[in-house]
Order: C-alpha cells, then sequence, then structure tokens
C-alpha cells in the first residue's frame, strides 16, 4: 500500500495539479441549499465548513464550527449525471432522395472533438461501487455503450473516506462502504484535530502516483494508518440504518404477493425521484425530434424511470398500470433480479432514494418489513 | 436499394401539394395560451412556411375559409352561446387541440363551480339581468371530441411547436404525462420539497414546463394539471404531517386546474 500524508493547504495543490494535466475536475460545492457536483475552478469551490442532516425526505444544509472539507455525506446529484448525462443525442440523421443519411456513421464521422477528461473529485466509497455498476451495466455486457464508454474512458478518481454517516446511510450493511477499497486513482481520508488539519492519501493506481508528485507528501505512518481505521470504524457505528442482505433474492421473489406493497403503494407518489437521484438506475427513453419540414431528425436519450407508465407501455397498453406493481418491481429489481442480471446488489446503500422520496419512504424499512413478516 | 424502398422514399420526399390550415379558436380565457404561438418567434416563420394559418384574430385580420386541418382551441366553456360555438369549430375541424388549462380543465374561471354563480354575478354586476352564463366553466372535452389536449397555464410554446411538428411529420408528439419532478432531476435542480420544504405540487402535476417556478426556487403551482396516475391523497396525508392545515390544501389544489378530476377530489377532500 502506498500511502502518504498532507496538509490541508496541499488540496488546492492537488486540485491544481488535476487542471494542468487537462482534466476538467468536477467536485463537490454548495449550490441551491446542498452540496451538489459541479466543475471546480480551484479548492475553494469545495463544501468548506459545511454539512448536511438528513433523513427520510429531508435534507438540510448546516453550517460547521470548522473548516473540515468532507465532513457531509452524499447530495442530491451523483456522478452518473456526468457518464450517462441525463439528456443526450444518440444520433442525428438527415432525409436524402436515397434515403436517410448517419452523418455518424463510422463511414462520415466528422472529426469529432477529443472527449472530455474528467477528474472526479470527493466520489464515496458507496458512489464508486454505484460507478462498477454501471460499467457493468454499460460495458460489461456483449453490447457496450459507446457514450458512456466515450466518458468513463480515462476518468480520475479522486475517492474521499466518509468521516461520518450520514442520517440516511446504510452502506456498511451494502458491503459497499464507507472506506473506498478499489476503484480509484488516490483515496483521502480528512483528519481534523485541534491543531493539524491534514489528508492521508493512498494512491490506487501509477497514474495517481504520479500526480501526487506534485503535492508535498510524506510517508505515512503506522499511526496515521490506525487513525483512519478508528475513523472507518467511528463512521460504521455512526450508521442509524442497515439492509439485511442475507438470502434477500430468494425472500424478494417469494414476496410478490406480500400485503407490505399495497401498503407502500398508497404511499408512493410514483414521482420518480428515487430513481432519477439513484446512482445506479440506468434505464432511459429514446425520443425522435424532427425539425418541421421532416427533415432532420434527431435521437435523444433522456433518463426514464420504472415508475412511470409509458415505461412499461407496450402494444395495448401499459404493463405496469397499479403502483403497487411499479413500487415491486423497482424494489425487487434493486434488491433481487439484478443479483441474477449483474451480479451484485443494485443498491450501493446511500440513501439518496430514502432523503429525496418526497414522502419519505425508506427502502431498508420495505425490505425489513417484507422479511419479518413471511407467511 | 431495392425498387420498392425508392417508391417509398419518394412519396415521403414528396412535397405536399396543399400547406395545412390551422385556426386558432377562442372561448373563456386570458389569451396566454395563443399568444405562445406568437412567442414562436424562432419558429414562427417556420411553421408558416409549413402550414397555412387560416384563422387567427389575434395575430391577423385576413381569414380564410374553414374547413381547417388544425384547430387549435383556447378557452373553456362559461357561456350557452359558447356551448353551441364549440359544436360549429368541431365541425369545421379535421383534428382538434386544445390549449391549456381552461380548454382542457376549465381553467381559474372553473373556481366559481364550486360556489353558486349567481351569487356572484349578484355582487359584482349592477344589472344581473343581463350576464347570461352557465353555472359552470367546463372543459372543451365535456362537450366535443377532442384529439389531443396540450396542457399548462400558459402552455409551453415548445410543446405548441412539437404538437404542430409530430401532426405534420405524422408521428406521436412527445409531451410525457410522467411529474415535474422527472424534468427537475433532469435539471439537476435541487428537490425544494426536500432541501426547504414543504410545498411543492411538482410530485403530482405533468411535466412539460420544464420544471419552471422550481429552477426558480419556488414550488410548482401545478400549472399543467394532474399526472398520470396522482397520489395526490398521499402527498396531503404527508404534508399534514408536517403541520399544513386542510385550508392550505384546499387553497393549494384550487388553482388553474381546479375542476380537474384529481386536484377537484382532493381539494373537496379537505374542504369543510
Amino acid at each position: 500500500m502506498k500511502n502518504f500524508i498532507f496538509e490541508r493547504a496541499e488540496l488546492d495543490n492537488l486540485v491544481e495539479t488535476l487542471k494542468r494535466r487537462g482534466f476538467k475536475v468536477i467536485g463537490p460545492t454548495v449550490r441551491d441549499s446542498a452540496i451538489i457536483y459541479d466543475e471546480l475552478t480551484d479548492a475553494n469551490d469545495l463544501p468548506i465548513g459545511w454539512t448536511d442532516e438528513q433523513t427520510n425526505g429531508t435534507y438540510r444544509l448546516k453550517r460547521r464550527d470548522d473548516a473540515a472539507v468532507f465532513a457531509w455525506t452524499v447530495g442530491p446529484q451523483s456522478w452518473k449525471k456526468f457518464l450517462f448525462p441525463p439528456i443526450q443525442k444518440i444520433f442525428a440523421t438527415h432525409r436524402s432522395t436515397k434515403g436517410l443519411d448517419f452523418p455518424n456513421s463510422k463511414k462520415q464521422a466528422p472529426q469529432e472533438s477529443p472527449p472530455i477528461k474528467y477528474a472526479f473529485f470527493g466520489v464515496r466509497s458507496c458512489e464508486l461501487n454505484a460507478i462498477a455498476i454501471q460499467d457493468k451495466v454499460f460495458l460489461g455486457g456483449p453490447f457496450i455503450d459507446p457514450l458512456y464508454q466515450r466518458k468513463r474512458t480515462g476518468v480520475f478518481i479522486v475517492a474521499i473516506n466518509c468521516n461520518q454517516a450520514g442520517g440516511t446511510c446504510f452502506c456498511a450493511s451494502m458491503n459497499t462502504g464507507p472506506k473506498a477499497t478499489t476503484g480509484f486513482d488516490l483515496a483521502l481520508t480528512e483528519i481534523l484535530s485541534d491543531k493539524h488539519h491534514y489528508f492521508v492519501v493512498e494512491a490506487g493506481t501509477e497514474l495517481g502516483e504520479d500526480i501526487l508528485k506534485n503535492v508535498k507528501c510524506t510517508k505515512a505512518t503506522e499511526e496515521n494508518l490506525a487513525t483512519i481505521k478508528n475513523i472507518t470504524e467511528q463512521t460504521v457505528t455512526q450508521m442509524s440504518r442497515s439492509l439485511d442482505t442475507a438470502n434477500l433474492k430468494n425472500i424478494l421473489y417469494q414476496s410478490s404477493e406480500h400485503p407490505r406493497w399495497e401498503r407502500t403503494a398508497s404511499l408512493c407518489l410514483t414521482c420518480t425521484n428515487c430513481t432519477m437521484v439513484c446512482p445506479t438506475c440506468f434505464c432511459a427513453t429514446v425520443e425522435d425530434v424532427t425539425d418541421l419540414a421532416g427533415k432532420q431528425a434527431d435521437r435523444i436519450r433522456k433518463w426514464d424511470s420504472c415508475f412511470t407508465l409509458d415505461f412499461s407501455y407496450i402494444h395495448g397498453g401499459s404493463v405496469r398500470t397499479s403502483t403497487k406493481a411499479r413500487y415491486r418491481q423497482w424494489m425487487t429489481h434493486k434488491l433481487a433480479s439484478w443479483v441474477d442480471q449483474f451480479g451484485t446488489f443494485g443498491c450501493v446503500g446511500c440513501g439518496r432514494c430514502i432523503t429525496w422520496c418526497p414522502v419519505g419512504i425508506d427502502i431498508t424499512e420495505e425490505a425489513r418489513a417484507i422479511r419479518e413478516n413471511q407467511p | 436499394m431495392s425498387k420498392k424502398n425508392t417508391t417509398a422514399v419518394k412519396v415521403l420526399t414528396q412535397k405536399k401539394a396543399r400547406k395545412p390550415k390551422l385556426a386558432v379558436w377562442k372561448f373563456s380565457s386570458c389569451d396566454g395560451c395563443q399568444l405562445s404561438l406568437l412567442d414562436c418567434e424562432d419558429e414562427l416563420l417556420a411553421i408558416a412556411e409549413h402550414v397555412d394559418i387560416a384563422n387567427f384574430p389575434e395575430a391577423s385580420r385576413m381569414v380564410t375559409k374553414g374547413p381547417y386541418d388544425i384547430s387549435l382551441v383556447e378557452g373553456s366553456i362559461t357561456t350557452p352561446h359558447d356551448a353551441e360555438r364549440i359544436h360549429q369549430v368541431r365541425r369545421q375541424s379535421k383534428v382538434l387541440i386544445t390549449i391549456g388549462a381552461c380548454a382542457t380543465a376549465g381553467g381559474i374561471q372553473a373556481l366559481r363551480n364550486f360556489k353558486d354563480v349567481k351569487q356572484f354575478i349578484v355582487a359584482v354586476y349592477a344589472n344581473p339581468k343581463f350576464i347570461e352564463t352557465l353555472n359552470k366553466s367546463t372543459p372543451i372535452a365535456d362537450h366535443v371530441f377532442v384529439d389531443f389536449e396540450l396542457r399548462g397555464c400558459p402552455i409551453s410554446k415548445h410543446q405548441l411547436v412539437e404538437v404542430i411538428n409530430a401532426y405534420l411529420n405524422g408521428r406521436k408528439p412527445n409531451t410525457p404525462s410522467y411529474a415535474v419532478c422527472v424534468e427537475c432531476k433532469r435539471r439537476g435542480i435541487t428537490c425544494g420539497l426536500v432541501a426547504h420544504g414543504p410545498i411543492c405540487l411538482g410530485p403530482v402535476t405533468q411535466a412539460g414546463c420544464d420544471a419552471l417556478c422550481p429552477s426558480y426556487h419556488r414550488g410548482c403551482f401545478g400549472c399543467f394539471g394532474p399526472k398520470e396516475t396522482p397520489n395526490t391523497a398521499a402527498l396531503s396525508t404527508y404534508w399534514k404531517t408536517l403541520g399544513v392545515k386542510d385550508d392550505d390544501l384546499v387553497r393549494l389544489f384550487r388553482g388553474f386546474n381546479a375542476y380537474a378530476e384529481a386536484f377537484r377530489k382532493e381539494s373537496e377532500a379537505h374542504e369543510k
């Protein structure tokens, strides 16, 4: 393991170095009463001295009485908005006398501008797992998604190990955090005591190590590593929610007619918020947009959700007209059929669906209710 | 390319001999929705290139006689005269599209539907006997067959162009009936309900405005009416736990789409 420490002031240098290396640095920043992800001009854009308080259906941004940079958890957005943008043109075509022309087809591909080189700054362990899941979805099968691949290739990831648990977090029970174990170039742990504000950094790749050459680092001591271990353990202890995954797949497969679904359906707004904020949800719809003359058409891919009626529309109508069917589909996919499909759960325990549900439906509670009331 | 395909392409690329005739009709309304057509500015010339704007008094005194290929109908039915005239409009129209909350749900003037209209007339007019009005303000679809309903107060000009565009190209318009929340999330707008709360009708309101109010840190007012499968009761129940009063719930659901079924039932459920 290659662990180093650097002083808080060097964080600015790390952001600067990434920018100098040609990365577009995306990181957390405070905007519109939340911590969201956007391009960072410099390290001053980070949510210094901010934290969040979260519970079912509620998120509040709060001031801290110190200058901690990462003492908060996850906000309404996830990194998927950069790798799998909410609205994206798939192709354009125009009508000619010979038929339809596809200017983006291989034969006539115009000189494409080089893809943006992203550096994601401050990726939580749950989010690393979510990115790994979307990698599997978009790049893992026999058919790769070229749009995702183009954005994903060469992304530099600076992970941040959580030093506190949010009110809706349950990553420990999903085995996806709170400490980053893989999938990063650099992983930081922020340590803030009365007199000393510094970061322990673990290099996960050679490129990560190379970037660190521009940052004033010293080798991490055993004591530093013990501190990280303590922080991680403390964070796990703070986590108030958990989702018992033992035999979960089978329990859900056997519970399609469980009365709990009906109860949840009476609360669920089918507003789609849980799926939109979920860092693993990957469903999209395509819309064809024409010009008035019908000579030019664009095919646009947009985030979709299994909570809409159109999502399950086939010839003759929608398959899942009831809210019960839609909620059951979503949760059973996340916690059961996802395992058969991709080999992991589709849930990383980030808690976004709990916080951002306008009526505070809690997936951990739903799973517990179904598990505990088996016929 | 096979011979058959070439013919198909020829048919597709053939220029239509006659431009479709478009008419715009006004019933009880504020004119805001028909103004959305003039608001198209950048697209207006292109539209005029492909459709013959044959009857649009707001824009031109020149009126070409019907029948019309597309009729855009704004406003609700509030007078006996309206109730007759809408049948004349329908008879002259191949495709009838209602535009806006008045035409699709009765509009803000449908607030009268919850009270006795005669009392209003007596209170407002010096000579009530000259006022001829119906007890209720009703949407166009209550009177004639409507081919397509475009929501909004006012409608979105982008959706209007999209509907005309879809008609011209013989495809289904992209006007989804899911919640405003989808548009908020796609735009990366932080949910106000969750982050500062508690009032926003977004989760029960149909998308189409591209989350206009939430983008200015305001809750959704429900201008586009109820979304598909709106669970208004669940939202109200939750808000009541946060301290929202019945009176406020009545007012919330009694906006521009007060008479749309889901909103009407919800407001009535909280009326004492």
